[in-house]
């Protein structure tokens, strides 16, 4: 159900914003294993419902968001909530104010529940690698999915077979698609709202570099990081975007010109629409059954009248060790605040500053963490910064222009996987290391950070395993409004189903007195 | 150490500065010894024989130092470079620390309009080439007084560049022999401070202070020395230097050192060194502080610095966010070399002393304020701003504006002086109690104290006649011709006049009477 269906509910007082808390609440709860939050932040969520209890029965909500239940990913700084980023380093750091988008969400009187699990400071594609441990898919749990494992293998243990979320937003995907939230916020460097989107059935929205302040979000790589939305449907995307798009003063890569909020209109002619498949895009390692979806899809568009051409994006295989390079460099400069002083861990030896420097960080970063800053910071030494840093940056610039050339040639949307195939079991994923799989997931999502420019997962269908498979629509920079109308149509067309996780909530529903709102939350 | 106390020390870094850089060239006589003459800029060897005392031993050839500053000079705004905290004096430390200042994970810069504004007009008034866009770097090194890890500057394209500064120097022994110098300015740029760090020996214990905001210039002095001829020297990087005094005094210093080292078979390494003033000498600073990989990079949270000027403004543009250079060209007030020029065309004034009104902070508005308000001669005014103004300041160690005596007294007592109502020697006494500040005129301090000039001139003769009456042995000697004797007398008639009276009027009236 829609969010601002739900808030028809709510202003009809159909279901309160208090009884829409405690229901995700038990439901967080019922889902702890999931190891989706971080912190649930269950006392600050039934004040703000109280509050917006008052505004419903005053009969003046602030928009709507107000009191619908979202998440936020453990990379956001929210105010007196504990900020981790799932790293020893920030293990007890308690920010002192809110990140811009955090701060808007509260405004429109958003929930807020708690603060989503990730891999450490977003560093990672499967939401494995964080000290609070990895995130399950919700996917592992449902119906589809075990009936087909049923049909499959008889002799595995189900328990042990838990798929990954992908990553780095696996929690916020996790939190959205198993109905603890309506929304959440995740963060997308290379495709890390994306593709766990992907993996999880739901939408994720990145938006263009500038439209969403990073005011708050604790970096990655400050040049490619936006802000990720994700839903269960495309309006509310477009929703949640509407309020958190527009000029900050405390971020000055956003946009100057106002944004407003903005209703998605629904498409019932796409003749008029040229959608590229990017030819660079069809790699070895794609799996055949996202591969024939992908067909399936640009088949559609080109049923229903739409114009679909093959495009290239010639650089395109050079992203991967582009990425790597300005990635990793500007992580170490990121990283280097944190030595122990200011805030977040500080080791016990105090044999002198230096020494103090080295136990703090060896002790507060993981080794992908580490891994990371020493590679970045032998590509920025002096003898080094020409042949690496600098030769990246002009790649980025190529990769960029891959996309400003197909654009202008005629085309309006991208359309692309997202994942290279459904989620793995966990046991699968480890397989490999964290940097190999970075490399290999990133794979369709990275460019599009590289070149700024706003994409969206939507999920399309069930694999034969019974899992989601999603694809990518990439658009025009800050043509993320004709981009979501593009994907909601997208959406319709589709009709994925509903992830159906009864045995998980079933008790749960006694929650609920009203049947119909019980399925307000669960559909 | 036998107290606790606390050192603090800046290990090269402020906030909110322009960074300029300046290249000079310094040229050295021969290493005989004789070259501490006290003067910079004196040290010019082809046109400056005097500092050669000693003549160069055969075979010996000259040195050329050369010298290149970094300047680094604190920006007189109301907020710091990139966050919106004050930048107060003396505020408790850490009282003016926003979250960014403090590094929080997650928070930005944000550039300050002013500081950007002070920066092109500097480069205006130093002539350079504004950079109609301009980027911002990160230049990383872990210290406990740098938050971030890295701080925020201009390395690769600075706001502005290839400036100039032309400037006057005496040379010679009379302050009189002015030359005009010209110091290159390769590039200024806009740099972030770090904060500062207080070391508590007693405890080991270093305390920081992120409020960033104080000491409003520090220089860092590269230095080498050649032979004519051949190519540069080894540099060695003076760090941390204060005080123009420091700066001349350490410059000297490193330029001897580094002849004498070479002249002993030694080399110079490329070094940074420190500035020891109780020694007077400069010593290496402990590597660390000193050469490092600073790993540059772009700062990716700033967008490109881009001016604009009246000809590429873009139509429309919200003048709250976009900077005209032309507009900042045009509020430059007259710059120092012009004043100097004005002064001396105006008032006829010497060039040394026009140099002179502007090295005090205040003192030519003072001077302009006498100026205005008396009628005595402008050589008049200049002479007694600069040498019995400015001496009582100097003595008392006291700015321009910390003067107990305002313009409109000086000027009133030039005034009394110019129309002979009292003599000069009366007006310094005038001066001087109007220093003691008790709220009176020069006018009533004249008369409270009589010192109006003796204008009744039959008391005057009546005065003479009885001196010369009373020292009959001092009129018998100058009439055997000893000519100093009518000074005596002048002296003996002053003092009975009680300094009142104008000595060349007593000259007038003894040598009459002596005659008759």
């Amino acid at each position: 159900m829609q969010v601002t269906m739900v808030s028809v509910a709510l202003k009809q007082g159909q279901v309160t914003p208090t009884e829409l808390c405690q229901r995700c609440l038990s439901l967080i709860k019922k889902t702890k294993f999931l190891n989706a939050y971080i912190t649930v932040s269950e006392e600050v969520a039934l004040k703000q419902a109280e509050e917006a209890e008052k505004r419903y029965k005053k009969g003046h909500s602030l928009g709507d968001l107000d009191g619908i239940p979202i998440a936020v990913k453990d990379n956001f700084s929210t105010s007196g909530i504990e900020t981790t980023c799932a790293s020893n380093m920030l293990k007890g750091y308690v920010p002192p104010y809110n990140a811009t988008v955090v701060q808007k969400l509260l405004d429109q009187g958003a929930l807020l529940m708690g603060k989503t699990n990730l891999d450490e400071f977003a560093m990672g594609s499967g939401s494995t690698d964080g000290i609070f441990g990895p995130v399950k898919n919700p996917w592992s749990y449902s119906k589809q999915y075990r009936e087909k494992r049923k049909q499959n293998s008889h002799s595995e243990n189900e328990d042990s077979n838990w798929l990954i979320t992908g990553g780095s937003s696996g929690g916020s995907a996790a939190a959205v698609s198993a109905f603890t939230c309506f929304a959440a916020l995740g963060s997308d460097t290379g495709g890390s709202t994306r593709n766990p989107a992907a993996h999880c059935g739901v939408v994720g929205l990145k938006p263009s570099y500038g439209l969403v302040s990073r005011h708050g979000l604790i970096p990655l790589v400050n040049s490619m990081d936006v802000p990720g939305i994700l839903t269960r449907c495309v309006d509310d995307a477009a929703t949640v975007l509407g309020i958190l798009a527009g000029h900050d003063p405390k971020d000055s890569t956003t946009i100057q010109d106002p944004v407003k909020p903005f209703t998605l209109p629904s498409l019932t002619d796409v003749s008029k629409l040229c959608i590229g498949i990017p030819k660079e895009y069809l790699t070895p390692e794609l799996s055949s059954e996202v591969h024939s979806l992908w067909s399936k899809a640009a088949n559609l568009f080109e049923s229903e009248g739409a114009k679909v051409i093959e495009v290239s994006l010639p650089h395109t295989s050079y992203s991967i060790v582009c990425y790597h390079v300005l990635c990793t460099s500007e992580v170490a400069s990121n990283m280097a605040r944190f030595d122990g002083l200011e805030y977040g861990h500080r080791c016990d030896s105090s044999v002198s500053t230096e020494a103090m420097y080295a136990a703090t960080r060896r002790e507060g970063f993981n080794d992908v963490v580490r891994g990371r800053i020493l590679s970045g910071n032998f590509f920025l030494l002096k003898e080094n910064y020409e042949n690496y840093f600098v030769k990246a940056q002009k790649v980025r610039r190529l990769i960029a222009n891959d996309f400003v050339n197909v654009f202008n040639s005629g085309v309006d949307v991208l359309l692309t996987p997202t994942t290279l195939s459904e989620a793995v079991p966990y046991t699968e994923f480890i397989k490999e290391d964290n940097r190999t799989r970075s490399a290999q997931d990133d794979i369709f999502t990275q460019a599009v950070n590289m070149a700024g420019l706003p994409a969206v997962s939507v999920p399309m269908a069930l694999s034969t395993q019974g899992l989601p498979i999603g694809l990518q629509f990439i658009g025009r920079a800050f043509c993320d409004q004709q981009l979501l109308t593009v994907a909601k149509w997208f959406e319709k067309q589709v009709q994925f189903p509903v992830i159906q996780l009864q045995e998980l909530m079933d008790d749960c529903s006694s929650v609920f007195e009203n049947e119909k709102l019980a399925s307000v939350s669960l559909k | 150490m036998a107290a606790p106390m606390l050192r603090w020390c800046c290990p090269g870094r402020r906030f909110a500065f322009a960074r300029v850089g300046c290249g000079s060239c310094h040229r050295r006589g021969p290493p005989t010894g004789s070259t501490s003459n006290g003067k910079r800029g004196q040290s010019t060897v082809a046109q400056q024989p005097h500092i050669t005392a000693q003549k160069p031993r055969k075979g010996e050839r000259e040195w050329a130092a050369v010298v290149g500053l970094e300047i680094h000079a604190q920006i007189a705004s109301n907020s710091k470079l990139f966050s919106g905290s004050q930048v107060h004096f003396a505020a408790p430390p850490n009282s003016l620390v926003s979250f960014f200042d403090a590094s929080l994970p997650g928070t930005l810069p944000v550039l300050n309009r002013r500081c950007v504004e002070a920066a092109v007009m500097t480069g205006l008034a130093l002539d350079c080439h504004i950079n109609r866009k301009s980027l911002f770097d990160r230049k990383h090194y872990f210290y406990a007084d740098l938050p971030a890890g890295y701080q925020i500057t201009q390395q690769r394209l600075p706001i502005a560049v290839n400036g100039s500064l032309a400037y006057s120097v005496s040379v010679g022994r009379k302050p009189s022999q002015m030359v005009t110098r010209t110091v290159r300015v390769k590039q200024i740029q806009l740099e972030q401070d770090s904060g500062k760090s207080l070391h508590d020996d007693l405890r080991s214990q270093t305390l920081i202070d992120l409020n960033r905001a104080e000491g409003q210039l520090r220089v860092d002095a590269n230095i080498s020395v050649h032979r004519p001829g051949e190519p540069l020297g080894v540099r060695t990087e003076v760090k941390n230097l204060n005080s123009a005094r420091f700066l001349a005094r350490a410059i000297d210093y490193e330029i001897q050192r580094q002849i004498n080292e070479l002249e002993n078979g030694g080399e110079i390494l490329n070094e940074t060194r420190s500035f020891d003033y109780k020694l007077g000498c400069t010593v290496p600073m402990r590597d660390k502080e000193g050469k490092q990989d600073y790993r540059f990079m772009p700062e990716p949270n700033l967008p490109p610095l881009l001016l604009y000027d009246s000809g590429s403004l873009p139509p429309g543009a919200d003048p709250q966010q976009v900077i005209d250079i032309d507009r900042l060209r045009e509020r430059l007030p007259e710059l120092p070399r012009v004043t100097r020029e004005r002064l001396v065309r105006q008032y006829g004034m010497l060039p040394e002393h026009s140099c002179a009104l502007l090295n005090e902070v205040g003192l030519l508005e003072f001077f302009q304020s006498v100026i205005k308000e008396t009628r005595a001669e402008p050589k008049k005014v200049t002479s007694w701003v600069l040498n019995t103004f400015l001496g009582f300041l100097k003595q008392q160690n006291l700015a321009v504006s910390e003067s107990p005596v305002t313009p409109s007294a000086l000027a009133e007592l030039l005034d009394l002086l110019d129309r002979k109502a009292i003599s000069s020697s009366a007006a310094k006494q005038v001066f001087e109690e109007l220093w003691r500040n008790e709220g009176k005129t020069p006018a009533q301090i004249v008369a409270e104290k009589k010192l109006e000039l003796l204008q009744d001139l039959e008391a005057l003769e009546q005065l003479c006649r009885s001196t010369l009456e009373a020292h009959p042995h001092v009129v018998m000697d100058l009439k055997r011709g000893n000519p100093r004797a009518i000074n005596k007398l002048i002296g003996l008639v002053r003092k009975a006049t009680l300094g009142r009276a104008d000595p060349t009027a007593i000259k007038e009236v003894l040598e009459r009477q002596l005659s008759s």
